[in-house]
């Protein structure tokens, strides 16, 4: 007995949270200082720059104003796959959960427009250090978008088997899950006014 | 409460341990024992590496210019031509050398293999939290340090701007930096997974009764490097994304408009700060020298509070020294870039906080000499380390101050004085710890004791020749001589100083031997050491000694329960000089 570790599926009766969810926490404690430090280097370099371009001249905004909707959208999905969870209904949660993949997916599709058309202009991150933080930040966040489309459709498909093993477990699993799709979902929401409407 | 459990793993469980084949019991495994000896073994190898490429390296501060005997042949012309060191070269194992030991040696072992083994043991739990992610994070560091290593054969060699990795030059180095900026971060990515692992585990395992002032402070100096690392990293990660864009992608993030290289301008679209670099850097770096000395400082407090058989003087008091020293570090960074064009009021701050941050240290070093008043000191192995990592640290703290103050960090600064200072805090400070720690827990983990005689030899030799070698750089650094330098005959300045650099290269060498007692202590003494008479061979308070030896798969026949503080020695009308945590009332 004592080989086992303590908390996986119930909350620690002080904390109050699992190991799981204090670990998302600390994980995404530490995502907020790497995107603040990029955050921290968008603003020194354009305090420092006498000719940076306005967002809004150069980037395509509706299609951005999209992409906030869609990740947004997401966003509402994953946590209506959660609440299905909790309410015992795993037909509801595959759902939802197909939803919040396919929309993640969306996304990704939408940039990659946004991209190739940036590309076919000749618009690289070489161009000027604007686009250079553009494509750096959008980059970085589409890979923390296409990190948890792989962890959600993990999920979705293989990963649903600890349901009839352990449903607490596997409820706790998709809140953490969500936790990190909402603070990609809460970093767009930064990216989104400070790169393209300002 | 064992009905609200589970197994780490399905295939994991108490029974299943023998039936583990060999590769999943001691290479992939998620034991957290297996790993801390992984890591510990692994950084020691480390360590070992960067101190031959330091050794290398002194040969041409001693000896400018002329071939290295013996070996010197069997080095690529790429690196050395019949013998006499390239710059290129010297460049590289500089640049390493602070790399390696730094991301590949010191934290590694002090987090990594100290941590992993003794932090789940002294607080009661039965492994980490997450324990794919602990092996998940010894194989990302395993990876990281391949990657460091083979850069040394790419063409054009290793990186070599030092290893503060300071723009423009390292964004047009040959393409090793590209591999320094990858493996740093594969190191980064590792030591996210290690701290949120840490973190998790000190605040939901503990034992029953094992409040957190009822830690040991080892545990709690891991609690605080934790966030440290948490928080630090992902700038540092920030900043490699953007060189590496620099590099790959050809962005200006560092390169500034108008920026001449090799007479000719360079071909960027300008715009960027290579200041802006030198501030994500030292964002991590600055807390990185708090990573490397906590763990240190939780060592040393728990074998003085063996020795000298008595409770740590202000236990409290290091705690909260502790915290405040780990929030401190987050705002001090910027005493690194005084000579940058960031303003008198931003140094002004900086100067502030800096002299503020040197309270708690303070506080700590003098606890920790208050703890030796009045105490029957064994002077065991471990002990004398730890007593000498005390006014070793000290000198490092201490002459830290002027480089702390801008008007006297003018004319120190990028001099050998500040290769002293940091050499003192790290290498006779935290390494000693380090050994003591070695030495301390050896025979927990193997069952043996480490030989006491090859041990005392290892510790006098090691404790003469650091101060050989670290002490003639302060004065070396006063009288202005730079770091980075290879031809150290370049300026008139530093030629009445030139026979300290032989003396101290001569010391560097005498102290590689002084190590080799230790290499055959160590490897010796895991097969041939005296075995312990007991699971507490010390006769320590603290609850790793309670747990079998070595402890097994899951590491507590029962779940302990803590009913006292961990440091319960010599209690008044007591029979015996210690009270284990587990001791339900006074023995």
């Amino acid at each position: 007995m004592s080989s086992e570790i303590r908390y996986i599926s119930h909350p620690h009766p002080v904390t109050g949270v699992t190991n799981s969810k204090l670990g998302v926490w600390c994980f995404l404690a530490s995502e907020i200082m790497l995107f603040g430090g990029l955050f921290s280097a968008l603003v020194m370099l354009r305090g420092g720059s006498t000719n940076w371009p306005h967002g809004f001249e150069v980037l395509n905004v509706p299609l951005a104003t999209l992409n906030t909707m869609v990740l947004i959208t997401s966003s509402v999905t994953m946590v209506l796959s959660w609440a299905s969870l909790v309410r015992k209904d795993l037909g509801k949660y595959r759902l939802y959960m197909a939803v919040t993949v396919l929309l993640g997916l969306a996304f990704l599709v939408i940039k990659s427009f946004e991209y190739g058309y940036k590309f076919e202009h000749h618009i690289y991150p070489s161009k000027s250090t604007f686009y250079a933080i553009y494509f750096t930040m959008t980059g970085l966040h589409g890979l923390h978008v296409i990190g948890g489309i792989i962890v959600n459709a993990y999920f979705l498909l293989p990963g649903s088997k600890l349901w009839h093993k352990d449903p607490e477990q596997f409820t706790g699993r998709i809140e953490a899950a969500g936790l990190y799709w909402h603070f990609v979902d809460l970093v767009w929401i930064f990216l989104f006014p400070i790169l393209y409407l300002l | 409460m064992s009905h609200h459990t589970h197994a780490p793993s399905a295939d994991h469980g108490h029974h299943g341990e023998h039936a583990l084949p060999f590769w999943r019991k001691y290479i992939f495994s998620v034991d957290h024992k297996v790993i801390g000896v992984q890591y510990t073994v692994t950084s020691l190898l480390f360590l070992f590496f960067g101190f031959c490429l330091i050794m290398l390296l002194r040969w041409q501060l001693a000896y400018p210019g002329q071939p290295l005997p013996l070996i010197g042949q069997f080095f690529p012309e790429t690196q050395m031509i019949s013998g006499i060191m390239l710059p290129e070269f010297y460049y590289q194992l500089g640049a390493m050398h602070g790399t390696i030991m730094i991301f590949l040696g010191i934290v590694p072992l002090a987090v990594g293999g100290f941590g992993n083994y003794v932090l789940p043991l002294q607080i009661g739990a039965p492994d980490m939290a997450f324990p794919k992610l602990n092996m998940m994070s010894y194989w990302l560091f395993f990876i990281g340090g391949v990657i460091m290593l083979a850069s040394f054969f790419v063409p054009g060699g290793a990186a070599q701007s030092g290893w503060t990795s300071y723009p423009p030059l390292s964004n047009i180095a040959p393409p090793g930096q590209t591999w320094w900026l990858v493996g740093m971060a594969f190191l980064i990515n590792s030591s996210l997974l290690g701290s949120v692992n840490f973190i998790v585990t000190i605040v939901q395992l503990r034992a029953d009764g094992l409040s957190f002032f009822r830690l040991p402070f080892f545990v709690w100096a891991q609690f605080v490097t934790s966030f440290l690392l948490l928080l630090a990293f992902p700038p540092l990660m920030a900043a490699s994304v953007l060189q590496l864009m620099d590099r790959v992608a050809h962005t200006s993030f560092f390169m500034p408009t108008g920026l001449v290289v090799n007479d000719q301008l360079a071909q960027v679209s300008g715009g960027g700060h290579p200041v802006l670099w030198q501030h994500l850097f030292w964002f991590l770096a600055h807390p990185e020298v708090y990573v490397l000395i906590l763990p240190a400082m939780g060592i040393v407090s728990e074998i003085i509070a063996c020795n000298t058989r008595k409770p740590l003087y202000g236990y409290k008091a290091l705690v909260y020294a502790s915290i405040f020293l780990g929030f401190m570090s987050f705002i001090v960074w910027a005493h690194h870039m005084f000579l940058t064009d960031m303003g008198i009021t931003m140094s002004a701050f900086f100067q502030v906080t800096t002299m503020i941050i040197s309270i708690p240290s303070v506080i700590i070093l003098t606890t920790l000499v208050l703890s030796l008043w009045g105490g029957s000191i064994r002077f065991t192995t471990p002990m004398l380390f730890a007593l000498a990592f005390l006014p070793m640290f000290g000198i490092g703290g201490l002459t830290g101050l002027p480089l702390g103050l801008t008007a006297s960090d003018v004319h120190l600064h990028d001099t050998y004085y500040v290769i002293g200072h940091f050499h003192y805090v790290v290498a006779p400070g935290t390494i000693f710890a380090l050994f003591a720690g070695v030495y301390h827990w050896f025979p927990k983990v193997t069952g043996r004791r480490m030989n006491e005689t090859l041990g005392k030899i290892h510790f006098f030799f090691s404790f003469i020749f650091m101060n050989c070698v670290f002490m003639p750089m302060f004065i070396q650094g006063l009288a202005g001589v730079l770091r980075r330098m290879y031809d150290p005959m370049q300026y008139a300045h530093a030629q009445p100083v030139q026979p300290l650099n032989e003396f101290i290269s001569v010391s560097a060498w005498l102290l590689g031997l002084a190590q080799i007692p230790f290499i055959i202590n160590f490897f010796g003494s895991i097969w041939r050491g005296k075995k312990v008479e007991n699971d507490n061979p010390w006769q320590a308070t603290t609850l790793e000694w309670t747990a079998p030896t070595p402890p097994p798969h899951g590491n507590f026949a029962h779940p302990p329960v803590v009913y006292r503080g961990p440091y319960e020695y010599s209690v008044p009308n007591a029979r015996q000089d210690y009270t284990p945590q587990t001791a339900k009332e006074v023995l």
